[in-house]
């Protein structure tokens, strides 16, 4: 899982372009959204067609979006349990 | 009818331009095929987390325009008017090869939301959060005087008080492969000085983002007052002549009150005789300069000419690097910029000393 986490975190901050992070910033429990890195919705699309593209899973109702991107460590349990590859 | 002023600039190009401070003090030389722009430190003007999503063009054109904007004192204004021959064409290329390698899946949303034309314009106008009119004219090398002529036209009619009007390209890898497939950038590299001579076939390419902001109510920071600003889509090399006598004598001018004219020679062996017989003939005793040495080649190039210009005006010094001949001028009030690109799309723009 740990591994998967850190994952998740270089593969945001490449697809959103977030050039002044580093993964070292970026705590497990951080909010994404919001206060916490500040994505927004267009960022949100981005890594519901992440998940889709990696994880092989494909988000029904886009608002499920909004728990699961809570943080690293929600999106990681979620990504565990559903992926497809 | 109003008259138009250009109240300030802004600029970033293969020279340092940013800084509205200095007038190519230092000259950067290149010995390549393709030139790109010095850019500023583009976190001075726009915050990390709206750089992220940024292509280059639009980074450019947010500093260009906030100079502009700085200069002129004002923090926004009625109407924002670009000119772009391709837009942010970068992003474009990235969606549509995402399109191909992705088998038309997973495709993301920021590449298409400024892979459209007017991605510039629209993100400047979201910046200011200016409601007004916004327009993008795409219309090859003519595409920065469309701008012009539109804002023109309002100013002098009194729909706008200010209008923010620029012209920006980008270089991406695609479009300078494709125009090097098709013979249309030089195949060896030339130093900046040697353009001229490089008798060779095709340009030096180039990008930049340039604005200004025009107003009908002239302010402390005023370059220039623009007077005209005509195109033609096709015109014979015989032709260019009769159309700036014409132009002139609808100013009630002739070619005697140009004190400097500004020529968009590119060092492409087919096409430079435009500019080279105007040179032996009806400029043959008027001061002229050119800038593509110094700026490369791109469908927006003139809205460079139109800052040398400006800049010239304002500062009363035509720098040596972009000097084309000999002729002193006795004083520099008027300056006519001639452009084409490859026998098409011809501008003629006249501003004056205000």
């Amino acid at each position: 899982m740990s591994e998967l986490k850190q994952e998740l975190k270089e593969k945001i901050i490449e697809q959103l372009n977030l050039e002044d992070v580093s993964v070292d910033e970026i705590a497990n429990d951080d909010p994404l959204f919001g206060e916490g890195l500040g994505l927004d919705s267009i960022d949100a699309l981005e890594l519901i067609v992440m998940l889709d593209k990696d994880y092989g899973i494909r988000l029904a109702d886009p608002k499920e979006g909004r728990k699961i991107f809570e943080s690293i460590d929600t999106m990681a349990a979620y990504i565990a349990a559903n992926r497809t590859n | 009818m109003k008259p138009v002023y250009i109240n300030s600039i802004g600029s970033v190009s293969a020279q340092k331009t940013f800084d509205n401070k200095e007038f190519l003090n230092e000259i950067r030389d290149y010995n390549d095929t393709v030139i790109h722009v010095i850019d500023p430190n583009y976190k001075e003007y726009i915050p990390p987390a709206a750089a992220r999503r940024m292509a280059r063009g639009i980074k450019m054109s947010t500093v260009s325009s906030k100079n502009a904007l700085t200069e002129a004192g004002i923090e926004n204004v009625d109407a924002i008017i670009v000119g772009t021959g391709l837009g942010c064409i970068g992003d474009s290329e990235r969606f549509v090869s995402d399109i191909i390698k992705n088998d038309e899946q997973f495709l993301t949303p920021t590449r298409f939301i400024q892979s459209s034309h007017n991605t510039v314009a629209g993100q400047i106008a979201l910046g200011l959060g200016c409601k007004g009119h916004n327009f993008t004219f795409v219309h090859s090398a003519v595409s920065f005087e469309s701008s012009l002529i539109d804002a023109k036209m309002m100013l002098q009619n009194n729909e706008a008080d200010t209008v923010l009007v620029g012209g920006v390209d980008e270089l991406v890898e695609h479009h300078v492969t494709t125009h090097r497939l098709i013979g249309h950038i030089k195949k060896e590299p030339v130093t900046s000085k040697d353009l001229l001579q490089s008798k060779t076939e095709g340009m030096v390419m180039g990008e930049g983002s340039h604005f200004f902001v025009l107003s009908n109510k002239k302010s402390n920071s005023c370059y220039a007052q623009l007077l005209a600003v005509k195109t033609f889509n096709t015109l014979a090399k015989d032709q260019v002549q009769q159309k700036i006598i014409a132009l002139l004598e609808k100013q009630e001018m002739t070619i005697k009150d140009i004190d400097l004219v500004i020529l968009g020679n590119n060092g492409d062996v087919n096409y430079d005789d435009y500019y080279e017989q105007l040179s032996a003939s009806l400029l043959k005793n008027t001061s002229q300069a050119y800038y593509k040495h110094l700026s490369g080649e791109y469908d927006t190039a003139t809205g460079f000419a139109f800052w040398l210009a400006n800049k010239i005006l304002k500062t009363q010094n035509i720098p040596e690097s972009v000097q084309l001949n000999t002729v002193e001028p006795s004083k520099l009030q008027t300056i006519l910029v001639y452009n084409q690109y490859r026998g098409e799309n011809h501008s003629l723009t006249l501003i004056q000393k205000c």
